[in-house]
């Protein structure tokens, strides 16, 4: 079998998959989005009652394996009573996960504005949320950009954690392809070449485009 | 604590008085029982070596830092404590909010918002914490620019700008907000020596043609001199002698002052 005739046969397959590894990495993102800035926000607040958890939730998710915890929503959970399908335990776990890396980023972008941005806003009587809004934050874009697009990168790559609990991803479908044709080489090559494709030609120029934009707005492109 | 009870301040009178107010930053005294008046339109100029508390005098007044006792009063009433009871108790944000308008600030390093043009800048306060529209915001905006000649630029970025024409904006930012008393806390410090000048005629005019209270922290001896009503010299967080700019400049009482002034215009 060639390789043309290999694509032709499994190429609607893998591009299903593929489907649902972005379906995967977009809901996954949006959580870990809304997570990033409300634990990163907690974790900057001086009372205990806000910054204390942010700081638990944050050790934890980050010090433990996300495999282990993608296990643990997936296959422990259901012991307490609470079932999820595989695509809402893989948008989970990794929300959950690179939100807790993502409040960090968040914290310092925040945390590098200087001072004196803050104290400005403050001489002119901004209330502090809107210091937060209007001052502090549109000033952390450019600073957080580059990292976030690591990080969310990183987070496409790691979606394919989720064929170990039977999410029809890329990598499940590709497992399945492989086991019934044993042409290792091109199943995995052509699943290599496809999640290269998505961050490459995707991903990272939309993400590119966010950082030019931002730094426009802060007039400095 | 024993209660404080708040002074009277009559109608006319100062429009901004520390009363035995200390700051310190734990065993270090920043500002140590401070009394100082500053009447409506006045000029008062604070000099004194790094360290003396000068800047403080303009922080604590600003409410960007809490003192630890005494009271700061502003056009009539206290600022950093409100009414309980028959005394006082530190003020709450919200009740500061209510009144900090009352007061402006220009800083050494300028801090305008980077990513907002020079008239953004200018209008971001007003719109938000006054609630003007944004048609009456940029009115006064222009105008202000116009005034410290930065109508032109209304357009840029902070970082298409120089330092002079930052601070002149920071200046028209300041104003834009209507504050009774101005704080300028060493606003050329930073700035190329070359473009010092621009700066200061905006004072100038500030102080000649709208007769703003000022209070002014500099190093610009010749400045200080030319354009104050008054001049304190700070020491060790005290004002030690204060008086006329030809009193203080020319005639110098306190020892301390002659050494100060004598390094300081050595240096010149």
């Amino acid at each position: 079998m060639s390789y043309w005739e290999f694509l032709a046969e499994y190429l609607p397959k893998l591009a299903s998959g593929a489907l649902m590894t972005i379906g995967v990495m977009i809901c996954a993102t949006l959580l870990a989005a809304a997570i990033s800035i409300l634990f990163g926000l907690m974790r900057l607040s001086r009372n205990w009652a806000f910054q204390g958890p942010a700081t638990v939730y944050i050790e934890f998710f980050r010090g433990t394996s996300l495999l282990v915890q993608l296990y643990w929503i997936y296959y422990v959970l259901p012991l307490m009573g609470l079932t999820l399908t595989p695509f809402v335990s893989g948008v989970l776990a990794l929300g959950l996960n690179f939100g807790a890396y993502g409040a960090e980023i968040v914290r310092g972008g925040i945390q590098s504005v200087p001072r004196g941005q803050w104290e400005a806003a403050r001489a002119l009587n901004l209330s502090v949320s809107q210091q937060m809004r209007s001052i502090i934050i549109p000033q952390t874009f450019p600073i957080v950009l580059p990292p976030v697009a690591n990080l969310t990168v990183e987070l496409l790559k790691a979606t394919a954690l989720v064929a170990l609990i039977s999410a029809v991803d890329l990598m499940f479908v590709a497992k399945q392809i492989n086991a019934t044709t044993w042409l290792s080489a091109q199943t995995f090559g052509t699943a290599l070449l496809i999640y290269y494709v998505m961050a490459r030609i995707a991903l990272i120029p939309f993400l590119r485009w966010l950082e030019v934009l931002a730094a426009r707005k802060v007039g400095k492109a | 604590m024993d209660t404080i009870h708040p002074q009277k301040i009559a109608q006319g009178g100062p429009l901004v008085r520390f009363a035995d107010v200390t700051k310190s930053y734990g065993d270090l005294t920043v500002l140590d029982r401070l009394n100082l008046d500053i009447e409506q339109n006045e000029m008062v100029s604070i000099i004194g070596p790094s360290g003396s508390g000068k800047t403080t005098v303009l922080r604590v007044l600003m409410t960007l830092e809490t003192i630890n006792d005494g009271v700061i009063y502003v056009d009539g009433e206290p600022l950093t404590h409100m009414p309980k009871g028959t005394g006082l108790e530190f003020a709450s944000e919200k009740y500061l909010r209510d009144r900090r308008s009352k007061i402006g600030m220009v800083f050494q390093q300028f801090n305008l918002f980077p990513h907002m043009t020079a008239l953004q800048n200018c209008v971001e306060a007003p719109m938000k914490v006054l609630g003007l529209s944004r048609d009456q915001a940029e009115d006064r905006a222009l105008d202000l620019l116009k005034l410290v000649g930065m109508e032109e630029k209304k357009d840029h970025h902070p970082s298409r700008l120089s330092g002079g024409q930052q601070q002149r904006v920071a200046i028209a930012r300041a104003l834009a907000m209507r504050p009774k008393v101005m704080l300028l806390d060493e606003v050329t410090s930073a700035l190329d020596p070359e473009v010092i000048g621009e700066v200061l005629n905006v004072i100038r005019s500030l102080n000649s043609e709208h007769s703003l209270t000022m209070i002014m922290v500099t190093h610009q001896m010749g400045f200080a001199r030319e354009i104050s009503d008054r001049v304190c010299f700070f020491y060790e967080g005290k004002i030690a002698e204060q008086g006329t700019p030809d009193q203080l400049f020319d005639d110098p009482q306190n020892e301390r002052t002659k050494q100060f002034l004598h390094a300081v215009l050595d240096a010149n």
